[in-house]
Protein backbone atom coordinates (compact mmCIF):
# COMPACT_ATOMS: atom_id res chain seq x y z
CA UNK A 1 0.00 0.00 0.00
CA UNK A 2 1.67 3.10 -1.24
CA UNK A 3 1.23 6.44 0.50
CA UNK A 4 -1.54 8.13 -2.86
CA UNK A 5 -3.17 4.39 -1.62
CA UNK A 6 -3.52 5.51 2.11
CA UNK A 7 -4.12 9.47 0.98
CA UNK A 8 -7.34 7.92 -1.05
CA UNK A 9 -8.30 5.32 1.28
CA UNK A 10 -8.55 7.95 3.96
CA UNK A 11 -10.45 10.90 1.85
CA UNK A 12 -12.74 7.90 0.69
CA UNK A 13 -13.63 6.92 3.92
CA UNK A 14 -14.72 10.63 4.75
CA UNK A 15 -16.54 11.06 1.64
CA UNK A 16 -17.99 8.18 1.70
CA UNK A 17 -18.88 8.91 5.72
CA UNK A 18 -20.15 12.15 5.08
CA UNK A 19 -22.75 10.84 2.24
CA UNK A 20 -24.24 8.80 4.67
CA UNK A 21 -24.52 11.49 6.71
CA UNK A 22 -26.14 13.27 3.97
CA UNK A 23 -28.43 10.42 3.47
CA UNK A 24 -29.18 9.80 7.18
CA UNK A 25 -29.29 13.07 9.07
CA UNK A 26 -32.30 14.14 10.57
CA UNK A 27 -31.83 18.09 9.87
CA UNK A 28 -32.06 19.68 6.29
CA UNK A 29 -29.45 22.43 5.98
CA UNK A 30 -27.33 19.77 7.59
CA UNK A 31 -27.35 17.38 4.92
CA UNK A 32 -26.52 20.03 2.31
CA UNK A 33 -22.96 20.94 4.51
CA UNK A 34 -22.51 17.22 4.91
CA UNK A 35 -22.88 17.16 1.01
CA UNK A 36 -20.17 20.19 1.14
CA UNK A 37 -17.84 17.69 3.04
CA UNK A 38 -18.36 14.74 0.94
CA UNK A 39 -17.62 16.71 -2.57
CA UNK A 40 -14.46 18.19 -1.15
CA UNK A 41 -13.06 15.18 0.05
CA UNK A 42 -14.09 13.86 -3.55
CA UNK A 43 -12.19 17.28 -4.88
CA UNK A 44 -9.15 15.77 -3.34
CA UNK A 45 -9.47 12.51 -4.49
CA UNK A 46 -9.49 14.07 -7.83
CA UNK A 47 -6.04 15.32 -6.73
CA UNK A 48 -4.73 12.66 -6.13
CA UNK A 49 -5.73 10.66 -9.24
CA UNK A 50 -3.58 13.61 -11.07
CA UNK A 51 -7.29 15.36 -12.56
CA UNK A 52 -6.29 18.56 -11.10
CA UNK A 53 -8.67 20.76 -13.43
CA UNK A 54 -10.87 18.80 -12.53
CA UNK A 55 -10.72 19.01 -9.27
CA UNK A 56 -10.79 22.64 -9.21
CA UNK A 57 -14.16 22.78 -11.35
CA UNK A 58 -15.87 20.52 -8.39
CA UNK A 59 -15.00 22.52 -5.90
CA UNK A 60 -16.00 25.54 -7.85
CA UNK A 61 -18.97 24.05 -9.26
CA UNK A 62 -20.45 21.73 -6.67
CA UNK A 63 -18.64 23.74 -3.80
CA UNK A 64 -19.68 26.78 -4.60
CA UNK A 65 -22.80 26.98 -6.92
CA UNK A 66 -24.66 23.54 -6.62
CA UNK A 67 -25.02 23.54 -2.96
CA UNK A 68 -25.59 27.21 -2.65
CA UNK A 69 -28.45 26.39 -5.07
CA UNK A 70 -29.78 23.54 -3.20
CA UNK A 71 -29.37 26.04 0.02
CA UNK A 72 -31.48 28.57 -2.01
CA UNK A 73 -34.30 26.16 -2.72
CA UNK A 74 -34.29 24.72 0.80
CA UNK A 75 -34.94 27.93 1.80
CA UNK A 76 -37.93 28.99 -1.03
CA UNK A 77 -39.74 25.61 0.19
CA UNK A 78 -39.50 27.03 3.95
CA UNK A 79 -38.61 23.15 4.95
CA UNK A 80 -38.20 23.23 8.76
CA UNK A 81 -34.80 24.56 10.22
CA UNK A 82 -34.71 21.81 13.15
CA UNK A 83 -34.80 18.69 13.85
CA UNK A 84 -37.74 17.18 11.70
CA UNK A 85 -38.99 13.45 11.96
CA UNK A 86 -40.33 13.11 8.68
CA UNK A 87 -37.48 13.18 6.67
CA UNK A 88 -37.34 9.82 5.34
CA UNK A 89 -40.48 8.05 3.88
CA UNK A 90 -42.16 4.81 4.81
CA UNK A 91 -39.83 2.52 2.36
CA UNK A 92 -36.91 2.59 4.52
CA UNK A 93 -36.08 -0.61 4.89
CA UNK A 94 -36.88 -1.39 1.53
CA UNK A 95 -34.58 0.99 0.46
CA UNK A 96 -31.77 0.06 2.76
CA UNK A 97 -32.19 -3.69 0.95
CA UNK A 98 -31.89 -2.21 -2.74
CA UNK A 99 -29.01 0.02 -1.65
CA UNK A 100 -27.13 -2.89 0.06
CA UNK A 101 -28.13 -5.29 -2.81
CA UNK A 102 -26.21 -2.59 -5.15
CA UNK A 103 -23.41 -2.38 -2.99
CA UNK A 104 -22.80 -5.81 -2.79
CA UNK A 105 -23.00 -6.55 -6.56
CA UNK A 106 -20.43 -3.21 -7.21
CA UNK A 107 -18.23 -4.25 -4.65
CA UNK A 108 -18.22 -7.88 -5.49
CA UNK A 109 -17.40 -7.77 -9.51
CA UNK A 110 -15.07 -4.98 -9.01
CA UNK A 111 -13.06 -6.32 -6.79
CA UNK A 112 -13.01 -9.43 -8.94
CA UNK A 113 -12.15 -7.77 -11.64
CA UNK A 114 -9.40 -4.92 -10.30
CA UNK A 115 -7.94 -6.98 -7.91
CA UNK A 116 -3.95 -6.74 -9.06
CA UNK A 117 -4.68 -3.67 -11.19
CA UNK A 118 -2.29 -1.26 -10.80
CA UNK A 119 -1.21 1.79 -12.23
CA UNK A 120 1.96 4.02 -11.58
CA UNK A 121 1.00 7.14 -10.59
CA UNK A 122 4.36 8.62 -11.39
CA UNK A 123 3.93 8.40 -15.27
CA UNK A 124 0.35 10.46 -15.23
CA UNK A 125 1.64 13.59 -13.36
CA UNK A 126 0.23 16.56 -15.25
CA UNK A 127 -1.80 14.32 -17.32
CA UNK A 128 -4.53 16.36 -15.81
CA UNK A 129 -3.51 19.63 -16.12
CA UNK A 130 -5.74 22.72 -17.54
CA UNK A 131 -3.24 22.77 -20.80
CA UNK A 132 -3.54 19.93 -21.49
CA UNK A 133 -7.35 19.39 -20.91
CA UNK A 134 -8.19 22.77 -22.29
CA UNK A 135 -6.18 21.61 -25.51
CA UNK A 136 -8.02 18.17 -25.54
CA UNK A 137 -10.98 20.26 -25.07
CA UNK A 138 -10.59 23.04 -27.89
CA UNK A 139 -9.47 20.65 -30.27
CA UNK A 140 -11.12 17.32 -30.43
CA UNK A 141 -13.86 18.08 -28.20
CA UNK A 142 -15.15 21.11 -29.29
CA UNK A 143 -18.50 20.23 -31.20
CA UNK A 144 -20.03 18.52 -27.71
CA UNK A 145 -18.47 21.83 -25.76
CA UNK A 146 -20.84 23.72 -28.07
CA UNK A 147 -23.95 21.71 -27.91
CA UNK A 148 -23.08 21.31 -24.71
CA UNK A 149 -23.28 25.36 -24.63
CA UNK A 150 -26.55 25.53 -25.74
CA UNK A 151 -28.09 23.07 -23.39
CA UNK A 152 -26.97 24.70 -20.47
CA UNK A 153 -28.15 27.94 -22.22
CA UNK A 154 -32.04 25.99 -22.68
CA UNK A 155 -31.56 25.07 -19.02
CA UNK A 156 -31.22 28.60 -17.62
CA UNK A 157 -33.95 29.48 -19.91
CA UNK A 158 -36.06 26.50 -18.54
CA UNK A 159 -35.30 27.30 -15.20
CA UNK A 160 -36.46 31.29 -15.57
CA UNK A 161 -39.35 30.74 -16.93
CA UNK A 162 -40.91 28.16 -14.72
CA UNK A 163 -39.88 29.71 -11.33
CA UNK A 164 -41.25 33.49 -12.83
CA UNK A 165 -45.03 34.09 -12.40
CA UNK A 166 -45.63 37.18 -14.62
CA UNK A 167 -44.22 34.71 -17.99
CA UNK A 168 -45.40 31.54 -18.67
CA UNK A 169 -48.80 29.74 -18.16
CA UNK A 170 -47.95 28.95 -14.35
CA UNK A 171 -48.28 32.33 -13.00
CA UNK A 172 -52.30 33.46 -12.28
CA UNK A 173 -52.52 29.50 -10.95
CA UNK A 174 -52.62 29.83 -7.24
CA UNK A 175 -54.62 33.00 -7.08
CA UNK A 176 -56.67 31.52 -9.06
CA UNK A 177 -57.27 28.51 -6.68
CA UNK A 178 -58.61 30.61 -3.78
CA UNK A 179 -61.55 32.43 -4.60
CA UNK A 180 -63.03 29.04 -6.86
CA UNK A 181 -63.98 26.61 -4.02
CA UNK A 182 -65.66 29.77 -2.27
CA UNK A 183 -67.66 30.50 -4.97
CA UNK A 184 -69.00 27.41 -5.58
CA UNK A 185 -71.30 26.66 -2.98
CA UNK A 186 -73.51 30.01 -3.21
CA UNK A 187 -74.48 28.20 -6.71
CA UNK A 188 -77.40 30.50 -7.70
CA UNK A 189 -76.01 33.92 -6.83
CA UNK A 190 -72.43 32.40 -8.72
CA UNK A 191 -74.94 31.80 -11.80
CA UNK A 192 -76.39 34.71 -11.87
CA UNK A 193 -73.04 36.99 -11.31
CA UNK A 194 -71.95 34.46 -14.40
CA UNK A 195 -74.63 35.63 -16.48
CA UNK A 196 -74.14 38.98 -15.48
CA UNK A 197 -70.52 38.55 -16.89
CA UNK A 198 -70.97 36.74 -19.83
CA UNK A 199 -73.64 39.99 -20.56
CA UNK A 200 -71.27 42.71 -19.91
CA UNK A 201 -68.72 41.11 -21.83
CA UNK A 202 -70.98 41.15 -25.70
CA UNK A 203 -72.95 44.08 -24.48
CA UNK A 204 -74.11 45.10 -27.80
CA UNK A 205 -77.71 47.30 -27.75
CA UNK A 206 -79.63 43.79 -29.09
CA UNK A 207 -78.48 42.33 -25.32
CA UNK A 208 -79.89 44.84 -23.57
CA UNK A 209 -83.10 42.90 -22.27
CA UNK A 210 -80.79 40.21 -21.43
CA UNK A 211 -78.79 42.21 -19.16
CA UNK A 212 -82.30 43.45 -17.61
CA UNK A 213 -83.80 40.15 -17.41
CA UNK A 214 -80.59 38.71 -15.45
CA UNK A 215 -80.81 41.79 -12.97
CA UNK A 216 -84.20 40.90 -12.25
CA UNK A 217 -83.33 37.57 -11.80
CA UNK A 218 -81.03 39.05 -9.21
CA UNK A 219 -83.52 40.73 -7.60
CA UNK A 220 -85.82 37.73 -7.11
CA UNK B 1 -1.86 2.97 -7.23
CA UNK B 2 -3.92 -0.06 -6.78
CA UNK B 3 -7.10 0.94 -8.66
CA UNK B 4 -9.78 -1.02 -6.46
CA UNK B 5 -9.21 1.34 -4.00
CA UNK B 6 -10.75 4.35 -5.62
CA UNK B 7 -13.22 2.07 -7.77
CA UNK B 8 -14.72 0.64 -4.37
CA UNK B 9 -15.49 3.91 -2.91
CA UNK B 10 -17.39 5.17 -5.90
CA UNK B 11 -19.32 1.66 -5.76
CA UNK B 12 -20.22 2.73 -1.88
CA UNK B 13 -20.97 6.31 -2.86
CA UNK B 14 -23.57 5.02 -5.50
CA UNK B 15 -25.12 2.89 -3.06
CA UNK B 16 -25.24 5.85 -0.83
CA UNK B 17 -26.78 7.79 -3.55
CA UNK B 18 -29.71 5.10 -4.46
CA UNK B 19 -30.87 4.83 -0.66
CA UNK B 20 -30.98 8.22 -0.61
CA UNK B 21 -32.97 8.86 -3.51
CA UNK B 22 -35.48 5.77 -2.45
CA UNK B 23 -35.65 6.34 1.02
CA UNK B 24 -35.83 10.19 1.45
CA UNK B 25 -39.14 12.57 1.21
CA UNK B 26 -38.10 15.66 1.11
CA UNK B 27 -37.70 16.40 -2.92
CA UNK B 28 -34.35 18.51 -2.33
CA UNK B 29 -32.93 15.52 -0.22
CA UNK B 30 -33.62 13.30 -3.29
CA UNK B 31 -31.83 15.91 -5.30
CA UNK B 32 -28.83 15.87 -3.05
CA UNK B 33 -28.73 12.07 -3.47
CA UNK B 34 -29.02 12.30 -6.87
CA UNK B 35 -25.57 14.35 -6.83
CA UNK B 36 -24.20 11.83 -4.97
CA UNK B 37 -24.80 9.33 -7.63
CA UNK B 38 -23.61 11.62 -10.39
CA UNK B 39 -20.35 12.49 -7.81
CA UNK B 40 -19.95 8.61 -7.93
CA UNK B 41 -19.62 8.03 -11.47
CA UNK B 42 -17.65 10.98 -11.48
CA UNK B 43 -14.89 9.49 -9.66
CA UNK B 44 -15.24 6.04 -12.03
CA UNK B 45 -14.39 8.47 -14.95
CA UNK B 46 -11.63 10.21 -13.62
CA UNK B 47 -9.98 6.71 -12.42
CA UNK B 48 -10.39 4.94 -15.70
CA UNK B 49 -9.04 8.18 -17.23
CA UNK B 50 -5.85 7.59 -15.21
CA UNK B 51 -5.47 3.97 -15.62
CA UNK B 52 -5.87 4.60 -20.10
CA UNK B 53 -3.95 7.75 -20.49
CA UNK B 54 -5.24 8.05 -23.60
CA UNK B 55 -4.47 11.20 -25.99
CA UNK B 56 -8.11 12.31 -26.34
CA UNK B 57 -8.50 12.45 -22.47
CA UNK B 58 -12.03 11.64 -22.79
CA UNK B 59 -12.72 10.31 -19.19
CA UNK B 60 -11.84 13.77 -17.62
CA UNK B 61 -13.58 15.64 -20.63
CA UNK B 62 -16.50 13.52 -19.88
CA UNK B 63 -16.47 14.53 -16.28
CA UNK B 64 -16.43 18.15 -16.87
CA UNK B 65 -19.26 17.60 -19.02
CA UNK B 66 -21.03 15.47 -16.49
CA UNK B 67 -20.37 18.08 -14.01
CA UNK B 68 -22.13 20.92 -16.05
CA UNK B 69 -25.37 18.54 -16.82
CA UNK B 70 -25.58 17.90 -12.98
CA UNK B 71 -25.73 21.96 -12.96
CA UNK B 72 -27.72 22.23 -15.13
CA UNK B 73 -30.32 19.36 -13.79
CA UNK B 74 -29.74 20.86 -10.18
CA UNK B 75 -31.62 24.31 -11.98
CA UNK B 76 -34.18 22.87 -13.16
CA UNK B 77 -35.12 20.31 -10.86
CA UNK B 78 -35.04 23.12 -8.14
CA UNK B 79 -37.31 25.50 -10.55
CA UNK B 80 -39.68 22.52 -10.42
CA UNK B 81 -39.61 22.05 -7.14
CA UNK B 82 -40.08 25.34 -6.12
CA UNK B 83 -43.26 25.38 -8.34
CA UNK B 84 -44.38 22.02 -7.24
CA UNK B 85 -44.46 23.84 -3.78
CA UNK B 86 -45.81 26.92 -5.46
CA UNK B 87 -49.00 24.98 -6.35
CA UNK B 88 -48.98 22.56 -3.40
CA UNK B 89 -47.74 24.01 -0.92
CA UNK B 90 -45.50 20.80 0.43
CA UNK B 91 -42.44 19.02 -1.39
CA UNK B 92 -43.15 15.79 -0.09
CA UNK B 93 -42.69 13.06 -2.25
CA UNK B 94 -45.31 10.77 -0.84
CA UNK B 95 -47.67 12.97 -0.91
CA UNK B 96 -47.48 13.88 -5.12
CA UNK B 97 -49.34 11.18 -5.91
CA UNK B 98 -51.74 12.55 -8.29
CA UNK B 99 -50.21 10.63 -11.38
CA UNK B 100 -50.84 7.36 -9.46
CA UNK B 101 -53.30 4.58 -10.51
CA UNK B 102 -56.67 3.68 -8.27
CA UNK B 103 -55.04 5.27 -5.12
CA UNK B 104 -57.36 5.28 -2.55
CA UNK B 105 -55.97 8.27 -0.53
CA UNK B 106 -58.07 10.93 -0.12
CA UNK B 107 -55.81 13.99 -0.44
CA UNK B 108 -54.88 12.39 -3.76
CA UNK B 109 -58.83 12.53 -4.66
CA UNK B 110 -58.81 16.71 -3.64
CA UNK B 111 -55.45 16.87 -5.61
CA UNK B 112 -57.34 15.78 -8.54
CA UNK B 113 -60.10 17.87 -8.06
CA UNK B 114 -58.25 20.82 -7.88
CA UNK B 115 -56.90 19.55 -11.55
CA UNK B 116 -60.44 19.03 -12.80
CA UNK B 117 -61.42 22.58 -11.82
CA UNK B 118 -58.67 23.75 -12.87
CA UNK B 119 -58.73 22.44 -16.40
Amino acid sequence: MTAADLVIVLLGVVAVGAGVLVVATRQLVHAALWLVVSFGALAGSYLVLTAEFVAWVQVLIYVGAVVVLLLFGIMLTRAPIGRSEDLDSGNRIVALVVAVATAGVLVTTLVRGFRSAYVPIKDRVGSGSSHTLGGSLFQTWVLPFEALSVLLLAALIGAIVLSRTDIGGAGPEPEEEEPEPRRRPAAPRGTVARRLGTARRRATPDDEDTIVLSRVDEEI
Amino acid sequence: MHLVYPVVIAALLFAVGVYGVLARRNAILVLMSVELMLNAVNLNLVVFDMRWADRLHGGQILTLFVIVLAAAEVGIGLALILLIYRNRQTVDVDRLRTLAEGDPDPEAGSMTDDEGVRR
